[in-house]
């Protein structure tokens, strides 16, 4: 059925004046992401997390571990562990609680255009990876000075310029798969879960099949992304064949599920 | 001006909304009426962008929502004031939205003084709000980029009395400054004060729509006689429906004219004939709404 409403007189005062807004610009949109990252208290403590279990850790090293082993690359390994689970949790919750929050209401209403948003988030998780990152080097140096002075050894520096970079990407890697699940699941209980999912069981599993059945064996390092996270942690990815390993397992747990999950997000209903 | 032509959204296997249009025009408020379930907040979703119709279109001032630059500064929304992330602090929602439409950040602290919200409850997180307190964060929200469009989903839910007199007294004066109010709410008695224009749904149907003077008015005639049963039969043999009360009133859609003169060919005489507006909204919610209701109340 079909009614229209025809107003026998127009009460209105004054004619309304449209305005010529000027589109959001992305900017714009990655600050605010950034800010909402941090203004709920979980995604403060987080954020304390990461500079807390830094120092925790390197100060664990320095008193727990033999003066021998009191090097950069120990310190880095340490630091690095904790920050491997908080990164990835930190990128889920950053696209889920939208849904699971349920902000996602106002957000999308005030920006209709829900890929710019969820690009926004992955600038905003890049950035807040590449800080952590940073933040984490920079303890682990100043503990390597310290640790390396107080037990009374010779500060070695074993990192070398081309692991450093590779034990970003690799926290990167980490902070990629967190990002997708939230984007295909968009829920914070089932991405999180998902998150230890694919980290912690699924490759046992494809281990424990690449030792039963021969024909798996080869194929294994090429879907196990936990296996070409490790080797970039260690600074072990090198030759071509490594470097294309990381693509195919990027290609099959990033960048597919991010489509698939990017198309459906984008017609899905918000509730 | 918001426009909605024709929408209609189908979910597997029930249609929520059903071909639906009407218009809410500039300097007047219009009233979205329907029982539970009627499509109401569909249709609102839709407004905004939020859910995608399956055909159809709903504009404001010409343009799908989805199309406007920055659509906080021309449209005020307010769906679910609970929808907000229960760890952030009523001060912070506002920031971000304020940030997001680019605003100074003063305006911020005048849409706390607006809504009436102290600075302190501000500072609290939105997981120990009440729901009216969410509701007066979700209308600062809305007002916040000064729209010239106001799209309200049950905004006077869970305010106290004094909180639903001040949402009338804005709402009537944004419209009266030329603004567009569309506002669904069960509270009738709510709409009846202060909606300029009624859109009724059922079942994802309009069911009546118009100005609310024309919409309580079609609610018909009633007459008493002495005799009752004879002045139904008389309006029966003329070809009026009618209904006999239990108090002894007769009711008819047929104007008090008419009814006036079949009463005199009849030979009956009437004690009272008066247009039945003392129905008002809610008898006439109920009754266009009686095939949708849940409760299958009578009309």
């Amino acid at each position: 059925m079909t009614a229209t409403i025809v107003s026998p007189a127009s009460t209105t005062e004054a004619a309304p004046v449209r305005r010529a807004a000027r589109p959001i610009p992305t900017t714009r949109l990655v600050k605010v992401e950034l800010r909402k990252m941090f203004n709920t208290r979980s995604g403060f403590w987080m954020l304390v997390s990461i500079g807390v279990l830094s120092v925790i850790a390197t100060g664990a090293v320095i008193i727990f571990a033999p003066d021998s082993a009191v090097t950069y690359e120990s310190l880095a390994t340490a630091i690095g562990l904790p920050m491997s689970v908080i990164l990835p949790m930190i990128a889920i919750l950053a696209v889920t609680s939208e849904w699971s929050q349920r902000s996602g209401l106002t957000t999308f209403t005030l920006v209709p255009s829900r890929g710019r948003v969820i690009g926004a988030k992955a600038i905003a998780t890049l950035l807040v990876g590449l800080g952590s990152m940073a933040v984490a080097f920079a303890v682990g140096a100043l503990g390597n000075v310290a640790g390396s002075a107080l037990a009374g050894v010779d500060t070695v520096w074993d990192i070398s310029l081309s692991t450093a970079p590779q034990m970003v990407l690799g926290n990167l890697v980490g902070m990629a798969i967190g990002f997708t699940l939230g984007v295909v699941l968009r829920n914070s209980a089932a991405a999180i879960v998902g998150y230890f999912v694919v980290s912690l069981v699924m490759p046992g599993i494809l281990v424990l099949l690449a030792q039963v059945r021969s024909w798996f064996e080869d194929l294994q390092p090429w879907i196990d992304w936990n296996e070409t996270q490790v080797a970039l942690f260690e600074g072990a990815t090198n030759t071509g064949e490594e470097w294309a390993m990381l693509g195919s397992t990027t290609m099959i747990w990033i960048v597919i599920p991010l489509v698939v999950g990017l198309l459906s997000l984008r017609r899905s209903e918000v509730k | 001006m918001i426009t909605v032509e024709s929408l209609t959204r189908r979910y597997a296997g029930f249609t929520a909304v059903d071909n639906v249009s009407f218009t809410a025009q500039p300097g007047r408020v219009t009233g979205f009426l329907g029982p539970n379930g009627a499509g109401k907040s569909t249709t609102m979703r839709v407004m905004v962008g939020l859910t995608a119709p399956t055909s159809g279109s709903a504009t404001i001032d010409g343009v799908r929502f989805a199309d406007l630059p920055n659509p906080g500064l021309e449209v005020g929304v307010l769906l679910d004031a609970s929808a907000q992330h229960a760890g952030r602090t009523g001060r912070e929602i506002l920031t971000i939205a304020s940030d997001i439409m680019g605003l100074p950040r003063t305006r911020v602290d005048e849409m706390i003084e607006l809504v009436s919200l102290t600075p302190t409850e501000a500072k609290r997180r939105v997981r120990n709000y009440s729901l009216g307190m969410r509701q007066r964060l979700g209308i600062a929200t809305a007002l916040l980029g000064d729209p010239q469009v106001l799209i309200l989903d049950e905004p006077a839910n869970g305010l106290d009395p004094a909180g639903i007199r001040w949402m009338r007294d804005l709402l009537t004066g944004f419209a009266s400054q030329g603004g567009t109010v569309l506002l669904s709410s069960h509270l009738l008695h709510e709409i009846e004060v202060i909606a300029d224009d009624l859109v009724v749904i059922g079942n994802g149907k309009i069911v009546a729509a118009g100005t609310k003077e024309e919409l309580l008015a079609a609610a018909g005639t009633l007459a008493r006689s002495t005799s009752p049963r004879d002045l139904a039969h008389a309006l029966e043999q003329a070809g009026i429906p009618s209904t006999l009360a239990g108090d002894g009133s007769v009711r008819t859609d047929a104007d008090p004219a008419r009814v006036g003169a079949v009463a005199l060919t009849a030979g009956i005489a009437l004690t009272e004939l008066r247009s039945a507006e003392g129905a008002g909204l809610e008898d006439m919610f109920l009754s266009l709404t009686a095939d949708t209701q849940r409760e299958g109340v009578a009309a």
